[in-house]
């Protein structure tokens, strides 16, 4: 699993059938610190995150054994908000 | 999941059977500012997809495999999806 | 899945025996443009390709799928001999 931030959305009308009604966020890798790390991924939103929080993603086959996410073409998913983080220093 | 534009197509006789029947795309993954990430890779399509297209990338096996509806084959990547738009909340 | 040129092969007496009779080759990893990507690697064989040829290859478990029900320790396989690839790069949209 990775922390992300949610940065944007994406529309796509015509899409294999079973990612109907999905939403489709566009997420950047965050370091624990809160530091944008490079590239970007797009996950299934199982949580109904919004703009700019911070999340949980899950990637491979895992991400199918999110909610909604049985058997359906999903190789990110949206697990959870994160609500506080603590660091040992 | 990527975004990604169709870039190429490939033509191959000799190819794996589950690969028969289906485009062998060449797609290149984008960054969010529209600009090449990484190099091109090759893809199946499941959505009738063609070069110049903005398109939806899905890299991993599953999900590649069940959209181009051939599951047990050796298929890593496949156009899933045409993008009609992308918000971004803030220049990333 | 990535565009490859065969450039060698592999001999190995002693391998797990999952891969016993199967061709080991060592693909170079290439652009549409033929520009090598990277590291080349050492692909398992579904397609009889030989020395100098253009294929395509899939990485992953996905990779030991062509070889089912045997399974063979592969992450990566030729799965397709190219004839030709037609590239047309468009302007940023």
């Amino acid at each position: 699993m990775i922390l992300a931030r949610v940065v944007g959305t994406v529309v796509a009308t015509r899409k294999d059938p079973r990612l109907e009604g999905k939403k489709l966020l566009i997420l950047k890798p965050v370091s624990p610190e809160g530091k944008d790390e490079a590239g970007y991924v797009i996950a299934v939103d199982t949580v109904s995150a919004g703009y700019k929080e911070t999340v949980i993603a899950v990637s491979g086959s895992s991400a199918r054994m999110a909610e909604g996410c049985k058997d359906t073409p999903v190789d990110t998913a949206i697990v959870g908000i994160v609500d506080d983080l603590r660091l040992e220093t | 999941m990527l975004i990604a534009r169709v870039v190429g197509e490939i033509i191959a006789t000799q190819k794996h059977a589950s690969h028969e029947g289906r485009t062998v795309l060449l797609v290149q993954p984008l960054n969010l500012d529209g600009s090449d990430r990484g190099d091109a890779v090759v893809a199946l399509d499941a959505v009738g997809a063609g070069v110049g297209d903005r398109v939806l990338l899905v890299t991993e096996g599953f999900s590649a495999m069940t959209s181009v509806g051939r599951p047990q084959s050796p298929i890593d990547m496949a156009v899933i999806g045409f993008i009609d738009r992308v918000d971004l909340a803030e220049t990333a | 899945m990535f565009l490859g040129r065969v450039v060698g092969c592999v001999w190995a007496t002693i391998k797990n025996p999952g891969l016993e009779g199967h061709r080991l080759l060592i693909v170079e990893p290439l652009t549409p443009e033929r520009k090598p990507t990277g590291r080349r690697i050492v692909c398992a064989d579904a397609t009889g390709a030989g020395a100098g040829e253009l294929v395509y290859w899939c990485r992953g478990r996905e990779s030991s799928f062509p070889f089912l029900p045997q399974e063979v320790p592969t992450d990566s396989t030729i799965v397709g001999i190219v004839d030709s690839v037609r590239v047309k790069r468009a302007g940023p949209c």
